[in-house]
């Protein structure tokens, strides 16, 4: 047990050290000078200010002294300011992380409150017409893009109901949660549906194989009635493998709104993100991919963990 | 060999019934021990209706996305389909008219679905941005196959070091969410065209097909065959090649379809962000983009290519799904 959580935390160091790596060289290798990236095509250029530039990024040193340089910067959290808006990015990510993190959470949520139903009627009345329609359903919501369904719920809510605004952001600490409801269930809905999708094939094939054991035909002898099978003895099994899946798709999400959030214009880390790739802005996409990917990696570090915490066959191992 | 070939006397045992035994068992080998290869009527047959309803709109995709490059690359516009970037209702010089057309028609017969906001013939937009999405998907597939397919057999069948060096690097590429890599990628770019995105995307399509090949290719390199192979000292190479690598690549193919669904996902929201191959080539993604800011006057603009792209990525998803199903079983049985 102990050394299975050694060897996956030094494995947890290594690949930081390799994404870190393959992010700050990405964006090292730009075509061109980055010099001209950052100030643009600008007629007039102030030489004090190409040198300060040229100072901060370090562009003089060797690639990996300025590699080192950066990575030990952003360890103690200073990844640099844009040079755009002169923000420093640390101070950026705080703000917006909540925002993302927000929506993520709730996709999540609203997926697992669509999806567990959704699968257990399928397991449960297998290859029968609520499994066919529910399957089909799925197989549609697993094949429409996120920012297509995000669309057709504007249109629907905002342009014929006139129900919900289209876009903006209105922060719980601003305006309070009704406010922030308002603006936050279309985009987090549009982010659920493939992941409702996801879920609920898993849990549907988890039990079909689950309800063929023999202890749920023992159940079923006791005369415990089918709804108590299926949701306490059934469901269980399943939960695991689900956990596993909802962790690495929350990690997955907080990058995986971009176009979502571009979509609803919602000020989180990737309507960010967009906005630094159009106007070029290198260390803002740096410091926020390096973010993400960091945040991505740790959490499926610890899905990994808790799953061997928690499963016995696992740990024995 | 050598030493018997010298021997003087032959071993004593029944050689004739040896000899029959072995020419019985080549005469299986040649007729029914190999796995038949069903033909495309076959496989046809056998798909239920609705993955050939599927099948059907992928080749109907493929034929209108070819049809629509032929008409501008080869027949310079003069096959029966319009031109993608017109804008109908423009002043034309040649005859000092106007256009007949309207920005934002519902369909009819000139226009099959209808005009966009600065009445362009929605039909051809949608054919030309079908080539797009073909070409993007079939590269990745191309890269996937070959330089991922044959990563992965390799490492999965020589196991050791490199493996151990192939598959952390593959890891390290799938730490990353795939779209932030590919944002970041993409950023650096100076020239967005349809041949630089199919390559970006193509890379990054390598690791997972690396992964799924090398779970195939460790599978079958503990089958039965591959250790009589090995066992007659057939070299490594060629076990590669002969055993490993053909068995590999029918799983292969099926992950190929539903890995190119993902992939024309990827490429519809990179063009929905307007990062995608540059204006004014049409692509569905940021054709649905334009006409999001029009909903509402007209919605319809939205959903034809909105449905394009969610009907293709069902369709290879519904293909795919199935196939890989049908090769699971032929597995199997093997």
């Amino acid at each position: 047990m102990r050394k299975v959580i050694i060897t996956r935390l030094l494995r947890l160091v290594g690949t930081l050290f390799a994404v870190t790596f393959l992010t700050f060289s990405l964006t090292s290798f730009l075509p061109g000078d980055p010099v001209d990236a950052i100030l643009g095509v600008q007629s007039t250029r102030d030489p004090v200010v190409v040198a300060q530039i040229r100072d901060d990024l370090g562009l003089d040193d060797p690639f990996l002294v300025r590699y080192v340089d950066w990575l030990g910067d952003a360890l103690t959290g200073d990844l640099g300011q844009s040079y755009i808006t002169d923000q420093e990015i640390s101070q950026t990510i705080k703000d917006r992380l909540p925002v993302t993190a927000q929506l993520a959470v709730m996709a999540i949520a609203i997926a697992l409150i669509l999806a567990i139903p959704i699968g257990i009627i399928g397991a449960y009345k297998q290859s029968r017409w609520p499994d066919t329609v529910t399957s089909a359903g799925v197989q549609f919501a697993l094949s429409v893009p996120n920012f297509i369904t995000g669309i057709f719920l504007i249109w629907l809510f905002s342009v014929q109901l006139k129900w919900l605004p289209s876009s903006n952001w209105n922060r719980i600490s601003d305006k309070g949660l009704a406010e922030n409801l308002k603006t936050s269930i279309m985009p987090a809905t549009a982010l659920a549906m493939t992941q409702m999708a996801i879920f609920s094939r898993l849990i549907r094939s988890d039990m079909i194989a689950t309800l063929q054991e023999n202890y749920i035909l023992a159940a079923r002898s006791k005369g415990l009635n089918d709804r108590y099978i299926l949701f306490r003895h059934a469901l269980r099994p399943s939960s695991l493998s689900l956990m596993t899946i909802v962790g690495i798709n929350f990690g997955a999400l907080l990058g995986g709104t971009v176009v979502i959030e571009t979509l609803f214009a919602v000020p989180g880390l990737g309507f960010r993100l967009i906005n630094a790739i159009s106007q070029r802005d290198i260390l803002v996409i740096q410091g926020i991919t390096v973010f993400i990917a960091t945040m991505y990696v740790l959490i499926n570090t610890v899905v990994d963990l808790l799953y061997t915490v928690i499963d016995p066959r696992i740990r024995k191992g | 060999m050598s030493t018997t070939d010298g021997a003087p006397h032959t071993p004593d045992f029944p050689s004739d019934r040896l000899s029959r035994v072995s020419t019985s068992v080549q005469i299986d080998a040649g007729t029914q021990g190999k796995p038949k290869r069903a033909t495309p009527r076959e496989v046809w047959r056998d798909m239920p209706v609705l993955v050939k309803i599927a099948a059907t709109w992928l080749v109907f995709i493929v034929g209108l996305a070819i049809y629509a490059k032929l008409d501008t690359s080869v027949f310079d516009g003069k096959l029966p389909l319009q031109d993608p970037n017109l804008q109908t209702n423009n002043f034309n010089a040649a005859t000092g008219e106007f256009g007949t057309g309207e920005p934002i028609e519902g369909p009819s017969a000139d226009h099959w679905l209808g005009t966009d906001a600065i009445a362009r013939d929605t039909f051809a937009r949608i054919a030309h941005g079908a080539w797009v999405s073909l070409i993007v998907a079939t590269v990745a597939a191309a890269f996937g196959i070959i330089v991922g397919g044959l990563m992965g057999s390799l490492v999965g069948f020589v196991r050791g070091k490199t493996e151990t060096f192939i598959m952390s690097m593959i890891d390290v590429i799938l730490a990353f969410p795939a779209l932030i890599l590919l944002l970041a990628l993409v950023s650096i770019l100076e020239v967005r065209s349809l041949a630089l995105i199919s390559v970006v995307i193509g890379f990054l399509s390598i690791p997972a097909y690396t992964r799924v090949a090398r779970a195939n290719s460790l599978a079958i390199s503990n089958r039965e065959f591959v250790m009589a192979a090995r066992s007659i000292g057939t070299l490594p190479r060629k076990i590669l090649f002969r055993e490993i690598i053909p068995n590999v690549l029918p799983t292969l193919l099926a992950y190929a379809m539903v890995a190119s669904a993902f992939v024309i996902v990827v490429e519809g929201s990179l063009s929905f962000l307007g990062l995608s191959v540059a204006l004014p080539q049409s692509t569905w993604g940021n054709m649905i983009n334009q006409a999001r800011g029009d909903i509402k006057v007209d919605i319809w603009q939205v959903v034809w290519p909105s449905a394009a792209l969610s009907m293709t990525v069902l369709s290879l998803n519904q293909v795919g799904d199935w196939f890989q199903k049908r090769s699971a079983v032929r597995g199997s049985a093997l």
